[in-house]
């Protein structure tokens, strides 16, 4: 009775070999690397690049391991430290021609010493939080209001423009709070004026109020415009986040949205917070100008003269000199928004949307400039650079498109960076940690230890108390730990001291399913019960038990779960994990073993669990002798 | 090796009134402590600055208080922290001031009075990776370091503290819930009542000695909530078990013998536990050891609970054999503990 059919052996054979081979990867360590990504939003990574770092490479005489494109960035693993820096050297030079100016970060990094095999079936270590290798976590608050008022604000120029363009008198029109009110004298004109903005803004719900001479016009935002805005404006502030700390060169920055309006960043291996503070607070500033091609000035770009006065000399994306006037026509705060599309005849465009003021300053400056072309400027770390220079078609409005000579990826780029510009609301820091590499190291270690030394204790303990059947229970014990490292590598979770702790406690807590078990058959032992009934009967009456006490304590996981943050999310996710790992390893796992040790002896005569007492029963079960 | 011999059961019911006083007790001793004392909560959940500082010689707390006092924070804390080199300084929050840059003016100041200035120092570690942190030099040598900062913002606190009364009040209601179906409301209520007092009485802990009571304590608490509970589980099971096997058996026989039959494996799973525990507190550094001090109140505590204070509790609310082998009408019953056993 006690033997299992061959499927579930093979079961356990496959989640065995499950567990070794995704729990390898977080065994092997880590190798120096060098990681190269984009150093400016106007530069970006592809594929190509990697066959040109490989020649940069083999010219320097180094082998990397691979080289490898993922999402932005590269990477190339070495075999030592040494190689590593000549690497990084070798590469800074051949990518940055003008080290004042670096158009590619190069830094050093760690990769996982894995082979790529296992890379292959996906098996990769898990993440170390920052409490274990050091590094900085941010929590900010986006400021929703101020993202709301911003809109009602564009909103309102926008009201004031198209009342006047279709010639409608009104009394004034102001916003107040995220509320646009226009006022009217008479209500034949409000009724008119209802239907066109009602028609013009679809994301205004518009009621009438006031009586006699004083009616107004409020026009509120829709919830779902609301949430949009909301939703946009998170959006766009991860997005500037992100090319933001991509400058910084961190190994693995999280930049997370948290909830409807927060974002937390985290930049491991980051010690100096002012400075991750400094990039993640600036606004990168965007400006219109005109292009100045007088004869002076392209006298200038040939280099036959100076810079004429009142202008200035910059690079446009692909490297190409372009004198510019010192005017600014629009700055960025101006813009609303940038979406890549098309044009008449199918052809890639940008479609740009300014506020009501800005559409006004376009209308007089395009006007009196049809054919000449109008820069438009992205200043990063305090330099300049054009980032498109179309030439000026016809008269444009608040809403005008840049086309030609464009892909579809050009556009969808040049979109990308006009948005990314700026943040679309202000965002402040509500939470801040710091951890030094030290510290990290020594908590690695001191959550190493603790599991260690209590899976030893308990090991010892068991195998004394229950000989055979406590092997068993330790094995099994293993093999929980062995499913719950392989489980949170598949998920890539992020081990925290936290999660070092929950995995401690777990298997702590697992030991309690053997326990019961291996009490149940010495107690069916007791009571007379040959060996085979009694391990069969100490199974099947345990589980019961098993099962409900793992869901009690599976409800108080799922809480932490639910409700928890930070420390008490970590804890909880392995906590509830290792339940669930526990109850197969303890009861199917110890079985499976039981099963094949004992299965097949028909006739049993005893089990090795360790002494059996009887109250008053067989002599020599009295004596205080620890024999079985 | 057997660790426990007993003959007959052992009459714990008839104790009951004098454990269930002893519970009161403790209980209300642990309630008046809360009340008077209250609880030294984290900034988690206050909200407020921490720095851990490491000094290269043994640390001089008069002296690091008197500088960060002398900023005009307010209620400065300042202490070791794991050894006598670390230093632990809490400050609270300050309205007027500007939280996120709090640390790093208390580290400049800190760096002074040693002497030094701050600086960026960027160096690359063993594994080749680079990282910058600002340092404090004097003289050419590094009086202090920064090891941690922390800063919690008021709001993010209070959304904590709320977080934690939610999580506890789900799982007080999802385990009533769950013992109510799988045994008896009765069983719910007592097996919750007695770990709620275990619950409180490790509060009560930490409110005596103003240990921190911090986000890691509070899931040590929940934990050891759902982990005692199991105790009261196994009995429950057994006083099930019992109400079936022995039918002349009495309310507080059938007890009895559930306890005294379960008495060894309670005490052997919760002593692997409390040996895991013991290695977290050993080993785990001071991050871990106000998590691993509560789990081993609750452990402790929940073995009482569960065994003496629990059953009690179910007794005075009157459970009988009918409440739970009704439901046991017919041959065929899966739930029949002697259904799988064929011999």
């Amino acid at each position: 009775m006690n033997r299992y059919p061959w499927w579930k052996y093979l079961i356990l054979a496959v989640a065995l070999v499950v567990g070794l081979l995704y729990t390898l990867p977080n065994l092997y360590g880590e190798a120096p690397a060098v990681q190269v990504s984009s150093g400016k939003a106007t530069v970006k990574l592809d594929a190509a690049i990697v066959p040109r770092l490989q020649q940069v490479l083999g010219q320097a005489g180094l082998k990397p391991d691979f080289v490898q494109f993922e999402g932005n960035t590269v990477k190339a693993r070495f075999n030592s430290t040494d190689e590593q820096i000549k690497a990084k050297d070798a590469l800074s030079k051949a990518l940055n021609p003008d080290p004042a100016d670096p158009s590619y970060i190069v830094a050093l990094n760690l990769l996982s010493r894995s082979p790529t095999w296992l890379a292959g079936i996906h098996a990769l270590p898990m993440y170390l939080g920052l409490d274990l290798r050091g590094g900085v976590h941010f929590l900010m608050q986006v400021d929703m209001k101020a993202a709301l008022t911003k809109k009602a604000e564009s909103f309102t120029g926008d009201v004031r423009s198209l009342l006047r363009d279709k010639n409608i008198r009104h009394g004034g029109i102001a916003r107040d709070g995220n509320q646009v009110v226009v006022r009217f004298r008479d209500a034949a004109l409000r009724s008119q004026a209802q239907g066109l903005l009602a028609e013009q803004f679809p994301d205004l719900a518009w009621t009438p109020g006031g009586e006699g001479s004083e009616l107004t016009l409020t026009g509120a935002l829709t919830p779902q415009a609301a949430k949009a805005v909301q939703d946009a404006a998170i959006q766009q502030n991860i997005t500037t986040l992100h090319n933001r700390v991509n400058e910084l060169g961190t190994a693995e920055p999280v930049i997370q949205q948290q909830g409807a309006d927060r974002v937390v960043v985290q930049l491991p291996g980051v010690q100096d917070t002012a400075r991750a503070k400094d990039i993640i607070g600036r606004t990168a500033t965007l400006e219109l100008r005109m292009v100045n091609t007088s004869a002076e000035a392209m006298a200038a770009l040939s280099g036959g003269g100076p810079v004429p006065f009142g202008s200035e000399r910059y690079l446009e994306r692909d490297g190409s000199p372009i004198i510019v006037f010192r005017q600014v026509i629009l700055t960025g705060d101006s813009l609303t928004d940038a979406q890549p599309g098309f044009a008449e005849h199918q052809e890639p465009a940008v479609h740009l949307t300014v506020d009501a003021k800005g559409g006004r300053i376009m209308r007089d400056v395009s006007r009196e400039n049809v054919g000449k072309r109008m820069a438009i400027l992205l200043f990063e770390k305090g330099k300049g650079e054009v980032v498109t220079a179309p030439v000026i078609r016809g008269e444009l409005g608040n809403r005008f498109q840049i086309s030609g000579r464009m892909t579809t990826q050009e556009a969808n780029d040049t979109a990308l960076l006009l948005r990314a510009g700026s943040l679309a609301a202000p965002m402040e820091i509500i939470e801040e940690r710091t951890i030094g590499p030290t510290l990290g190291a020594e908590n690695i270690q001191m959550g190493f230890a603790s599991v260690a030394y209590g899976f030893a204790a308990i090991a010892v303990f068991m195998c004394a108390y229950y000989l055979l059947f406590g092997v068993f229970s330790t094995l099994a014990l293993g093999f929980n730990l062995l499913l719950l490292v392989a489980v949170l590598s598949m998920l890539q979770a992020t081990l925290t001291l936290p999660g070092m702790a929950a995995i401690a406690l777990t298997l702590g807590m697992a030991i309690d399913a053997n326990v019961l078990i291996n009490e149940r058959i010495r107690e069916e032992l007791r009571n007379g019960v040959s060996p085979q009934a009694a391990i069969h009967a100490g199974y099947e009456r345990a589980w019961a038990t098993i099962l409900d006490s793992n869901i009690t304590t599976l409800i108080a996981g799922l809480a932490l779960l639910a409700f928890g943050s930070g420390f008490v999310r970590g804890f909880a996710v392995v906590h509830c994990l290792g339940i669930l790992t526990s109850m197969f390893s303890a009861v199917m796992f110890s079985r499976g073993l039981v099963n094949l040790w004992y299965g097949r002896q028909k006739r049993l005569k005893s089990v090795s669990i360790g002494q059996v007492w009887r109250p008053g029963g067989t002599p020599a079960a009295d004596e205080p002798a620890a024999k079985a | 090796m057997e660790f426990f011999r007993i003959r007959r059961d052992i009459p714990f019911m008839r104790h009951a009134l004098v454990f269930n006083a002893i519970s009161f007790i403790t209980f209300a001793l642990a309630v008046f402590f809360l009340v008077t004392r209250g609880l030294h909560l984290s900034i988690e959940f206050t909200g407020g600055t921490v720095l851990e500082v490491e000094y290269a010689q043994a640390a001089n707390l008069e002296k690091t208080r008197g500088v960060v006092e002398a900023m005009g924070f307010g209620e400065v804390q300042v202490q070791n922290f794991g050894t006598s080199r670390d230093v632990l300084i809490r400050l609270p929050v300050r309205a007027n001031v500007k939280q996120s840059e709090v640390a790093a003016q208390v580290f400049d100041k800190l760096c002074a009075a040693e002497g030094g200035s701050v600086g960026t120092k960027a160096y690359t570690t063993p594994q080749g990776e680079q990282v910058s942190r600002p340092s404090c030099t004097a003289a050419g040598a590094e009086p202090l370091k920064l090891s941690r900062t922390e800063f919690v913002g008021p709001a993010v606190g209070s959304e904590l503290a709320a977080d934690g009364l939610k999580a506890l009040a789900f799982v007080v209601v999802g385990i009533v819930l769950y013992l109510a179906f799988r045994f008896e409301w009765k069983f719910g209520v007592a097996g919750i009542i007695a770990n709620l007092h275990d619950v409180v009485i490790i509060l009560g802990f930490f409110a005596f000695f103003q240990w921190e009571f911090s986000l890691a304590v509070l899931a040590a608490v929940l934990a050891v909530l759902g982990y005692s509970v199991n105790e009261s589980v196994v009995i429950f099971d057994r006083i099930r078990e019992a109400f079936r096997k022995y039918r002349k058996m009495t309310t507080p026989e059938v007890i009895d013998h559930a306890i005294t039959s379960t008495i060894s494996r309670t005490v052997i799973t919760h002593g692997s536990t409390q040996m895991m525990v013991l290695a977290m507190l050993l080993f785990g550094g001071p991050t871990l050891h106000y998590f691993a001090v509560a789990l081993t109140i609750g452990i402790l505590f929940g073995i009482y609970s569960s065994v003496f204070v629990a059953a009690a509790i179910a007794m005075w609310l009157g459970v009988k054999r009918e409440d739970l082998v009704k439901a046991t009408n017919k041959e065929l019953d899966p739930d029949d503990p002697n259904a799988g056993a064929v011999v």
